[in-house]
């Protein structure tokens, strides 16, 4: 029996979410959107460098969809499957041209074609952009044909909702959520045919990062309490320049590289002079010079780790975690291009950019990893089966994961400008898919699942919120999150060590104890923004574990994850998936491992051409040298 | 648009070792607002933002009363979302982008209160859904055929694309609102926000397709002639968006859309 009247529920109102809503509406299947926030104020506004897309320009510069199949999975250290990255580079041109007919404002040039920038790990311009708000501008144009679909009544919108649990019938299959009103704090059950994760990344979990205060991954955690897998969860990047902040780290964005800014420090260490004192010989461009092929523009782990280990040997702004990003010396109509990121220093740091080199230093900024997802590939691992029922479907069936919690497409390390793309894509390919599932393969709709399915997991949340309510315990939930942040930075970003992870392992299972002991200063029942910070800190305790434990069992470098008493990458061990399994009866993670498969291209050694380079050798730095005898 | 070369001047950091923050409460949506008082340590590089964090974690008043957190809304903490627009000694700016050290050069005390013109739900967060109604309302998209793959979308000129950038960049914040003496709470003006993205879909090759629709709401009841022209939405618009240049051009095409009407009879 075919299901005559499918719904989706889509969880999440990013670009992920926002793009699967409009495509699987548009096919005549209703959508309930679900976001913590106007779906409006997503993360997805953040992202300000752009998209990438091969291009004619590109093209006939010898540039192709396959070199940014190849960029990607080199970029991405080869730990990602590449059927879907391959069919995600291939349909990135087709992304742009509907963008375009939504009425993104690209960037532009003098004929009125798209202007293009550099981006990072490439050798060819094949970013588009609008100013340096790109994600903004993109997830705006989602917005407005999510909102056409609304005002035609095939999208119903469920925003200040927050996402509690998936809910499961008798043989395991997803059909339906439960969420609760932020508002009013009602917990209801909401039943559909599929449900679709696109939440986002996890950046909360390492307390400030440059994500939105939004981006707990406790929507992914609690699915993996439900029995979903995490697949690398270990994989975080760490971005080279953003400006630290107490509330949070604020992005500069790999633009201002790409448009020519460069990355330097004093040749002499403690200089005490300001940035435009510090004549051209007696500045050091380390990355231009270790790495004179790309330049300024090597994948993010790699510019993260040169920024780290420049400072950690003293050559920091003043001896201390900063570095300087100048974009300074660039014509005024470059910069212009440049004054959304621009306007953001000023207005935090009080300094103008413009003049002046800015100040900056890495920070959490992206989740590789996510939930663990599978699909229907071709025969010649040329991408997937278009509209596979299981395309980007979880373990579970009729649980999706779109977008940044999808861990699939960027392996153990992501390149600039591929995240918009990434979201966009599944939303637009991989929306069908779920419209096939609901149509085709869904035997017994989600209107006949008997409701004690549903009434479980609304008293289990009931019963959650009850416990974190009526908590005499002492802990202050905001104080434990900030002691997560703190050890979580401090053990799992730019550099890793067995010992380390391993405290690291046990404080964060400690943290899991305490957290029991969480008490509230707000126990009421209206717009308790408290329980759910709370309730959300829990399940950053647990995706923390998971994080840390992935990190620690993976006893190799690859792209982000760097340990350092392995610095070497090991394929025959760890050329793997981590998959992330909860145990409910221990209550903990357990890690196996998956073979990647690797129709498409074999992993080579990944060194962007790079050379030795020392503060000293260069000449021209004869204060140093002068120094030193 | 509009890229500032000029730095706003740098604020000495005060010398004090704490500072007050004045936080107007409320509840519940119908219930009566109070204010509470709250002593917080001041270090360098603080925002609205921090100091609301910092005493979630520590919600004990001067009185030495612990009391609930302020709720307020927050996200993204760059000014980007449109999420933290709260009245900040008494003017309507993001909570993420206003330095305690530039509050504090005005005058030793700081106070927060929620935005009048929108319904308050609790404490600092509003509800700003009139914002998102009015979108619809004027139709605030392009009408594509669809997303199947048809091909390139209109090519632009570069100055018609910096002008649609100023535009889109229109975070549905309501600081333009909050500051019009004509936008209140209880009447149908859709105000200055809506009416700039209206002129932005206009412009739009696609766009334009519906520029009929859009000038017919605007001429009607609450339209552009409700606009008493203050000029306030463009001096506190926290993106420089050229909001009163967008009347004044809305202003234009209702006239010649209002005439070509009265010869045509439609």
């Amino acid at each position: 029996m075919a299901n005559s009247k499918p719904r989706v529920i889509v969880v999440g109102g990013g670009l992920a979410g926002l793009s699967a809503t409009v495509k699987i509406a548009e096919s005549g299947v209703p959508v309930d959107l679900f976001s913590m926030v106007p779906v409006k104020r997503s993360h997805s506004v953040c992202a300000q460098g752009g998209i990438n897309a091969s291009n004619e320009v590109a093209r006939q510069q010898g540039y192709s969809e396959w070199m940014h199949v190849d960029e990607t999975l080199y970029g991405g250290d080869f730990l990602q499957h590449q059927p879907p990255v391959y069919d995600m580079c291939h349909e990135a041109p087709k992304i742009i041209a509907l963008l375009d007919r939504m009425g993104v404002p690209f960037n532009r040039t003098p004929e009125g074609n798209h202007d293009l920038r550099m981006f990072g790990g490439s050798l060819f311009k094949r970013t588009h952009f609008a100013g340096a708000t790109t994600g903004q501008q993109l997830l705006y144009a989602l917005d407005e044909q999510t909102r056409r679909h609304e005002a035609e009544g095939k999208v119903k919108k469920y925003e200040f909702w927050e996402f509690l649990w998936p809910v499961l019938d008798d043989s395991g299959v997803c059909k339906g959520i439960v969420a609760q009103d932020m508002r009013s704090m009602e917990i209801r059950a909401f039943r559909a045919d599929a449900v679709i994760m696109a939440t986002g990344g996890c950046g909360m979990v390492y307390g400030k990062s440059t994500m939105s205060v939004i981006c707990t991954g406790g929507a992914a955690a609690r699915c993996f309490q439900a029995g979903a897998w995490l697949g690398n969860p270990e994989m975080i990047q760490v971005h080279p320049t953003a400006i630290p902040g107490e509330d949070k780290c604020r992005l500069m964005s790999e633009s201002a590289r790409g448009e020519g800014g460069r990355v330097w420090v004093p040749r002499k260490k403690n200089d005490p002079r300001g940035p435009g004192e510090i004549p051209e010989n007696e500045r050091w461009y380390f990355l231009e010079e270790k790495y004179p092929k790309y330049g300024n523009l090597v994948p993010r782990d790699i510019a993260t780790r040169e920024l780290f280990f420049i400072c950690q040997q003293g050559y920091g702004v003043g001896g201390g975690r900063m570095v300087y990003l100048d974009v300074s010396q660039l014509p005024m109509e470059t910069k212009r291009k440049l004054a959304g990121i621009l306007e953001i220093y000023e207005k935090f740091i009080g300094e103008n950019p413009y003049e002046v080199a800015m100040r900056i230093f890495p920070a959490v900024h992206y989740s590789m990893g996510g939930m663990y997802t599978t699909y229907t590939g071709k025969p010649d691992g040329k991408g997937m089966v278009p509209g596979a029922p299981n395309n980007m479907s979880t373990n579970i069936p009729g649980l999706y994961a779109f977008g940044e919690v999808n861990y699939q497409y960027h392996g153990a390390n992501r390149l600039g400008a591929n995240a918009l793309l990434n979201c966009i894509f599944d939303g637009l390919f991989n929306g069908p898919s779920v419209v096939n599932y609901v149509r085709d393969v869904v035997k017994a709709p989600a209107d006949h699942t008997p409701s004690g399915a549903f009434d479980a997991i609304v008293s289990q949340e009931e019963g959650r919120m009850r416990r974190l309510l009526e908590s005499k315990g002492t802990v202050n939930p905001y104080k434990l999150h900030a002691r997560l942040g703190d050890e979580m930075t401090d053990a799992c970003t730019v550099v890793r060590e067995e010992g380390r992870l391993k405290q690291a392992l046990e404080n964060v299972r400690n943290m899991r104890e305490e957290f029991k002991g969480v008490r509230l200063t707000d126990t009421g029942m209206w717009t308790n923004q408290n329980l759910s910070f709370a309730r959300a800190v829990g399940d950053m305790l647990l995706y923390g574990e998971a994080i840390v434990l992935g990190a620690l069992e993976r006893r190799e470098s690859r792209g982000a994850h760097y340990r350092i008493d392995y610095q070497d990458r090991n394929d025959e061990k760890f050329l793997k998936t981590t998959v992330a399994k909860f145990n409910p009866v221990t209550n903990s993670v357990r890690l196996e491992y998956e073979e990647v498969p690797l129709p498409l291209l074999q992993p080579r050694s990944r060194t962007y051409g790079a050379v030795e380079t020392k503060a000293e050798k260069t000449a021209e730095a004869p204060a140093t040298v002068a120094g030193k005898a | 648009m509009t890229a500032t070369h000029t730095s706003a001047p740098k604020v000495p950091a005060p010398n004090v070792k704490q500072f007050t923050v004045k936080v107007k409460r409320q509840d519940k949506p119908d219930s009566t607002p109070y204010w509470d008082e709250f002593v917080v340590p001041y270090q360098p590089n603080l925002n609205v933002i921090i100091v609301l964090q910092w005493i979630a974690a520590n919600p004990i008043t001067t009185a030495g009363k612990e009391v609930a957190p302020v709720a307020w809304e927050a996200a993204c903490l760059e000014e980007v979302c449109g999420s933290c627009t709260v009245n900040i000694n008494g003017r309507a700016r993001q909570a993420c982008s206003t330095l305690i050290d530039v509050l504090l050069a005005e005058g030793p005390v700081v106070e927060l209160a929620p935005l009048t013109k929108f319904p308050v739900i609790r404490d600092l967060a509003v509800d700003r859904q009139r914002m998102f109604d009015s979108l619809i309302a004027i139709k605030a998209w392009v009408p594509i055929d669809g997303t199947h793959a048809l091909g390139q979308g209109p090519k632009e000129s570069p100055p018609n694309q910096e002008t649609r950038y100023a535009l889109s960049r229109c975070m549905t914040c309501g600081c333009c609102l909050e500051a019009c003496p004509q936008y209140t709470l209880d009447n149908s003006f859709i105000g200055a926000a809506a009416i700039s993205q209206a002129r932005y879909f206009n412009m739009h090759g696609t766009g334009k397709t519906l520029s009929d629709h859009r000038l017919t709401v605007l001429e009607g009841p609450g339209g552009i002639t409700d606009c008493g022209n203050s000029q306030n939405c463009v001096k506190v618009c926290p993106k420089e968006i050229p909001l009163t240049e967008s009347i004044a051009s809305i202003g234009r095409q209702t006239t010649v859309h209002a005439i070509g009407k009265f010869f045509t009879g439609k």
